[in-house]
């Protein structure tokens, strides 16, 4: 396939065009607006429906109508506009339907500011609206890599039927890569035993629904989805581990910060400092066992995040407290840069010794 | 072997064109390549600059801090950035704008009076083209025939007529050295 140079929002669209997305439902806010823009260009070509809903929360209840016909449907918002998603993002999960949903993330709380951000993790992995549920959460580094997610996510959330999110940030989302696209996708996952699309008077209705007034059968349904999590998370984890085999030092970051800890980690290692970066590429479900094998030889982990320090905890956790892990971050659209984090680098490798 | 640059000027300057046509010629070249733009509330007359890395490895962060060439159109960005150069690094600036000059001992500082230049050839904006082609004849990061798929590739068909203006815009930066 031949490369080309695109923006990371544009690629989102593009690719969600190329996995069978049928209906994309948005309202503009920076720094994704260039993936509506892209989308009201491109969709109705491609056969499909752009509409550019009044508010966020209309464009996550679109995606919950036109998911529950069994079609491929998206929407996409940077922070303050995904937290007005959240309420259609639980009754998703409630009802168990697929759909994605793509946070370009920027700095808040509140309007915030719109430079990147990776504030949003928390939300995200744990608590993405009320009740007892999970989505995906993929987190891509590169352009490249949101092409792949975009369709790794379409298919997961069919597969599972959850919602699944793309978490990326602004950075991500107007930078330029080369790109290479799959050929648009043919055969999309049959959906006709449970999808309400219409029952011809040949079948019993379809039922789309995350009321139960019955708290026993509530309870009954969300063990039973509990139990398909347990699956996800015993099967759909992915990372990637850098250096790690003889690190004593192994930096935890995901999506862009991954990035600017991936040079550190370049630059430590040209020092001498025995250096690895582990990056996961799922956030949920977090890959805990990737992360074991990749700090098996580490006597510190140093985690990097564009926040105040959200993923440490899940690292924390994951490493059950045996190795000690410091936290660097920037936040507020503040992109910590390669330097500060060989710094730090540099004071525990000094303090090991 | 890394190139980091930071393009920087006025909105409206043409910086985050000449920006993307450096980053097209990394992708014709084969090379790997990352465009980086600020955003914001910058507009028309505001102050607008882009990061472009290209290499012959993965690149890392994109938002470069320390370029090894900087491109100015404007004084605020000149000021804003002329530290972060590299020390043995290259500054070009359009001295029909810019009034500071030669600040630093350290790196190599280029100064061309870019926007007169294009208003003389009857190239009006075209500024941003003749700093580029001085920057690639300083430092063979491209040859011409790079630019001109670069160009082929990035200019939609509609826009085709602007490709030879550009050209010529980045020949006469060349044969100014």
């Amino acid at each position: 396939m031949e490369r080309s140079l695109m923006k990371g929002n544009e690629a989102l669209a593009e690719a969600a065009i190329r996995a069978g997305c049928k209906c994309f439902f948005g309202y503009p806010i920076t720094p994704q607006t260039e993936l509506s823009a892209y989308m009201a260009k491109k969709m109705q070509k491609a056969g499909g429906v752009f509409l550019q809903a009044e508010s966020e929360i209309a464009a996550i209840n679109m995606v919950l109508g036109a998911t529950s016909t069994g079609v491929r449907a998206m929407t996409s918002s940077s922070s303050p506009g995904i937290s007005l998603k959240a309420e259609g993002i639980s009754y998703m999960a409630g009802s168990d339907l697929p759909g994605v949903i793509i946070n370009v993330q920027r700095g808040g709380p509140g309007l915030g500011s719109i430079q990147p951000a990776q504030s949003d993790y928390y939300q995200a992995t744990h608590a993405m609206g009320h009740g007892d549920f999970h989505i995906f959460v993929f987190a891509p580094s590169s352009v490249q890599e949101m092409v792949d997610m975009i369709t790794l996510a379409f298919d997961k959330a069919d597969q599972y039927r959850m919602p699944a999110m793309i978490l990326a940030d602004g950075l991500l989302g107007q930078m330029m890569e080369p790109v290479t696209f799959p050929e648009p996708m043919q055969n999309l996952p049959d959906k006709s035993d449970w999808a309400t699309s219409g029952h011809k008077k040949q079948r019993a209705h379809h039922i789309i629904n995350s009321l139960f007034l019955d708290p026993e059968q509530l309870e009954q349904k969300v063990k039973e989805r509990f139990a398909r999590y347990a699956i996800v998370e015993a099967n759909e984890t992915r990372a990637e581990s850098y250096l790690c085999d003889d690190a004593e030092i192994v930096v935890t970051a995901y999506g862009a910060s991954a990035r600017v800890a991936k040079s550190a980690v370049n630059a430590a290692r040209k020092e001498g400092i025995k250096a690895g970066l582990f990056r996961p590429i799922t956030l949920w479900p977090f890959p805990k066992t990737e992360l074991q094998a990749a700090t098996k030889s580490a006597k510190h982990i140093l985690d990097v995040e564009m926040s105040m320090g959200q993923m440490v905890d899940d690292v924390r956790l994951a490493t059950e407290c045996r190795i000690p892990v410091s936290f660097f971050g920037r936040t507020g659209g503040v992109i910590p840069t390669p330097a500060e984090v060989l710094a730090e680098l540099k004071k525990l490798a000094g303090g090991a010794e | 072997m890394t190139t980091e640059l930071i393009l920087a000027g006025f909105g409206g300057q043409g910086i985050l064109f000449a920006g993307k046509i450096l980053a097209y010629c990394g992708l014709m070249a084969g090379k790997e390549l990352s465009w980086l733009p600020s955003y914001g509330p910058e507009m028309r007359g505001g102050t607008a600059n882009c990061s472009v890395c290209i290499s012959d490895e993965p690149i890392g962060s994109p938002l470069v801090t320390h370029p090894d060439c900087l491109i100015a159109m404007n004084g605020p960005s000149y000021t804003k950035f002329v530290n972060a150069v590299k020390p043995n690094g290259l500054i070009l600036l359009d001295n029909s704008v810019v009034e500071e000059t030669e600040t630093r001992a350290d790196v190599k500082t280029i100064a061309l009076p870019a926007t007169d230049m294009a208003t003389e050839h009857n190239l009006n904006g075209s500024a941003n083209m003749i700093l580029l082609g001085r920057m690639l004849a300083e430092t063979n990061l491209f040859d011409l025939d790079t630019v001109q798929k670069a160009m082929e590739k990035c200019i939609p068909p509609k826009r085709a007529h602007l490709i030879a203006a550009n050209m010529n815009a980045v020949k006469i930066g060349v044969e100014s050295k």
